[in-house]
C-alpha cells in the first residue's frame, strides 16, 4: 500500500501518510521534496538542526527521541542555554514533531496515542 | 497531512442538533490495514473468496458467545433518544452517525440471516444482504464510532453501541479487512511492548533524561527505575507519557509522588503499556495476550501491587477486565485494589498527609476536567459509586486554587467523547475528528471566556493526543490541554 515521491529523476516508495518506506532512501533532496508535503517550502539551517537530531537518534535507539529530548538537544545545538518551545518545533514543522519532523527526517511514522 | 483541508465548525455558544446531511462523513475513511499488520494479529492477510459465508459464520459465533449482542439487536424500538448523542452525528450531520443508524447497518443484516422475519419477509422489515457495498459502509461508519458509550447513557434500553461496533470490527477482521492504526499498535506491543514500538534502552535513555530534568530543576534525586525485581508497585502507563506533550508531565508527576510517598516502584521494559488496543478491535484473543504481558512481567518482577497511569480505555479493560482476562491476581497483596488507579493512590497519600501541595504553583491556571468516556461510562474507582468523577476532581482541588467544573450537559456520564478514542486518533480522518470534538470544544471555549479556564486536564492519553492536535483548530491554544499528575508534577513540595 501507498504511493510513490518523485525527486527528479528518484521514485522514493511512500506509505499512505506519505512517510518514506525505506531509511536508505532519504537523502537531502528527499528531504527537501518531503518538507513540501509538510507545508514546509524550505528547509533552513533550523529545520536541518531537528532533522539531522532526529536521525542520529533513530539510529541509535530506532524510534524517536521523546518530545522533551528533541526540545532540550535543540537548544542545545542552536547554542542556547535552554530548551526550545513546543511552539518553536510547530513554526518549522506546522504538523508537529512526530508527524511533520519525523517525516521529513525519514523517520517512520510515530503510532500510539501521540 | 497539512495541506488537507479541515474544516472546523464555528462555536456558535450552544450544542444544536444540526441539519441532516446525507453521505456527510462518508469521504471519512480509516487506512486499511496491510497483510502484514493482519497476520501478525492472526488474521486473514486478504479477504478471501468466500467472504461473505465466513462474515456470517463470525457473526453467528458472536451471537451466541455475546447474549447481550443479540439482546441489543433485538431490542431496539427506534425512539431517537440516542439519535442526537452522538459527537460525530453533532458535528457532521451524517444521518448514518445517528447511533441507531449505526446500530442499524449490523441490524439489518442480523435480521436477513438471523431472524424468521427477516428470512421470509426480507426488506419489508428492513433486513438486507451481505454485499460488497454493506461490508463499506460498515468499514467506514463503524470506524466513525469512538465506542465512548454516551448514546447509551440516554438509551431507555441501554443498548450498547459500542459492543456492537466492536462486534463489527471483530467480524470484518476475521475477513481479512482491518483498520491499519489499531492493528500496527497491536504488532507493536508484540513485538516490542508499546503503542510506540519503543525499544527498552530507548526507554531508559527517556527515564535518564527526566531524572537529570527533575535534578536539575528542583535539586532532588528522584528516580525512574526501569525493571526493577522485588518492587513493591509495578507502574504500568501509556507509552506516550515516554513520549508526547503534555504526556510526559504526568509521568514526571507519578515519579515525584512515588518519591515522595517512599514506596519502591518500577516501570517495565517487557510490560510498558497500558493501552490496549484489542478491545477497540473487539478481539478477546488479542486483548488478552495483550494484557497477559502485565501478569507476566508483575510475576517475573515480584511486585506486591500493580498501580495504572492515565489511560482512559485501558482503565476499562483493566479494571472491568483484567479479572476474567488474566486474573485472579491473587499474587498481589490483597490490601490494594487490584489494579488501583493512580489518582486514588496519590489521592489516599494526600488524604494521610503523606505529601503536601504548594498549591499557588498552579496559580496561573484556572482549570477545569474533562471526563474521558471510558473512565466515566464503564468504570469505577475507589470504594464508592461514582468514584470515577470524585477522585480526579478531589486530587486536582487538592493541587491547585482555581478550578471549575464543566456544565452538566458535558459533563460526568453525561460527558463527550474528545473526538479521537476508540481507535480513531489517526490523521486520515482529520476532518471527522475535528467535527466530533465540536461539543466539547464548545463547552471548553465557553468557561474559557465565562471564567477564564485556561487549562483541561483529563486522564487518558488518547485525549490528551486529540485535543492538543484538534483544539488549534478551534482557536484553543495546544497548551490548553493536561493531565491531572501534571498539575501534580507542579505542586507537590518534595
Amino acid at each position: 500500500m501507498g504511493d510513490v515521491l518523485e525527486v527528479g529523476e528518484k521514485k522514493v516508495d511512500v506509505d499512505e501518510d506519505g512517510f518514506i518506506q525505506k531509511w536508505d532512501d532519504w537523502d537531502e533532496d528527499v528531504a527537501n521534496a518531503l518538507a513540501k508535503t509538510e507545508d514546509v517550502n524550505e528547509l533552513t539551517k533550523e529545520h536541518w538542526v531537528v532533522v539531522n537530531y532526529l536521525r542520529e537518534y533513530y539510529t541509535q535507539y530506532k524510534i524517536a527521541p521523546m518530545i522533551r529530548l528533541v526540545l532540550k538537544e535543540t537548544g542545545k545545538r542552536l547554542g542556547q542555554d535552554k530548551a526550545v518551545s513546543n511552539k518553536y518545533i510547530y513554526d518549522l514543522f506546522p504538523s508537529g514533531p512526530a508527524k511533520g519532523a519525523c517525516k521529513v527526517a525519514g523517520l517512520p511514522k510515530p503510532t500510539g496515542c501521540v | 497531512m497539512v495541506s488537507e483541508k479541515i474544516e472546523a465548525p464555528i462555536l456558535t455558544g450552544s450544542i444544536t442538533v444540526p441539519k441532516i446531511k446525507e453521505n456527510a462523513s462518508i469521504d471519512q475513511k480509516c487506512h486499511h490495514a496491510a497483510e502484514k499488520h493482519m497476520e501478525k494479529l492472526g488474521f486473514p492477510g486478504v479477504k478471501p473468496v468466500d467472504w461473505k459465508e465466513k462474515a456470517l459464520k463470525k457473526m453467528k459465533e458472536l451471537l451466541k458467545k455475546y447474549r447481550s449482542l443479540k439482546v441489543y439487536l433485538d431490542t431496539c424500538v427506534r425512539c431517537g433518544s440516542c439519535a442526537d448523542k452522538c459527537h460525530y452525528f453533532l458535528g457532521t450531520g451524517d444521518p448514518k452517525n445517528m447511533p441507531v443508524a449505526r446500530q442499524e447497518l449490523f441490524r439489518k443484516i442480523y435480521k436477513r440471516y438471523f431472524t424468521v422475519e427477516g428470512k421470509v419477509l426480507g426488506g419489508l422489515t428492513n433486513a438486507e444482504d451481505l454485499t460488497e457495498e454493506v461490508l463499506e459502509e460498515w468499514y467506514t461508519y463503524f470506524h466513525q464510532c469512538s465506542q465512548c458509550r454516551r448514546c447509551s447513557v440516554f438509551c431507555p434500553y441501554g443498548i450498547d453501541t459500542a459492543e456492537i461496533s466492536m462486534a463489527a470490527r471483530e467480524i470484518m477482521d476475521s475477513i481479512g479487512v482491518g483498520q491499519k492504526y489499531c492493528n500496527e499498535v497491536l504488532g507493536k506491543v508484540y513485538d516490542l511492548g508499546n503503542n510506540l514500538g519503543m525499544p527498552g534502552p530507548a526507554l531508559r535513555n527517556t527515564l535518564d533524561f527526566f531524572e537529570e530534568d527533575i535534578q536539575e530543576t528542583t535539586g532532588v534525586d528522584v528516580k525512574l527505575p526501569l525493571d526493577v525485581v522485588g518492587a513493591e508497585v509495578l507502574l504500568v502507563s501509556p507509552s506516550a507519557d515516554f513520549f508526547s506533550a503534555p504526556h510526559v508531565d504526568s509521568l514526571v508527576g507519578y515519579a515525584k509522588i512515588f518519591h515522595k510517598a517512599g514506596i519502591s516502584w518500577t516501570l517495565s521494559s517487557y510490560a510498558s503499556e497500558f493501552a490496549n488496543f484489542g478491545m477497540f478491535i473487539g478481539s478477546y484473543a488479542v486483548m488478552k495476550k495483550v494484557a497477559t504481558r502485565i501478569l507476566d512481567e508483575a510475576r517475573r518482577l515480584k511486585v506486591k501491587r500493580l498501580i495504572v497511569g492515565e489511560c482512559g480505555h485501558a482503565w476499562r479493560v483493566g479494571y472491568s477486565f483484567w479479572n476474567t482476562l488474566i486474573g485472579p491476581l491473587d499474587f498481589l497483596d490483597p490490601k490494594y485494589p487490584i489494579p488501583q488507579h493512580i489518582c486514588e493512590f496519590s489521592l489516599d497519600l494526600v488524604n494521610s498527609g503523606a505529601v503536601k501541595f504548594d498549591k499557588s504553583a498552579n496559580d496561573e491556571f484556572t482549570v477545569t476536567y474533562h471526563d474521558s468516556c471510558n473512565v466515566a461510562r464503564a468504570t469505577r474507582m475507589g470504594d464508592k459509586p461514582g468514584g470515577q468523577f470524585e477522585i480526579p476532581r478531589a486530587l486536582i482541588r487538592a493541587c491547585c486554587n482555581k478550578f471549575v467544573d464543566m456544565p452538566d450537559d458535558v459533563n460526568r456520564e453525561k460527558t463527550f467523547c474528545c473526538g479521537g478514542g476508540g481507535g480513531l486518533l489517526t490523521e486520515e480522518i482529520m476532518d471527522l475528528r475535528v467535527k466530533g470534538t465540536q461539543p466539547k470544544a464548545q463547552a471548553l471555549k465557553d468557561l474559557m471566556e465565562s471564567h477564564q479556564v485556561n487549562l483541561m486536564v483529563m486522564i487518558c492519553a488518547i485525549c490528551k493526543a486529540h485535543f492538543s492536535h484538534v483544539l488549534p483548530h478551534y482557536g484553543i491554544p495546544m497548551e490548553t490541554v493536561g493531565g491531572v499528575h501534571q498539575l501534580i508534577n507542579n505542586a507537590i513540595v518534595l
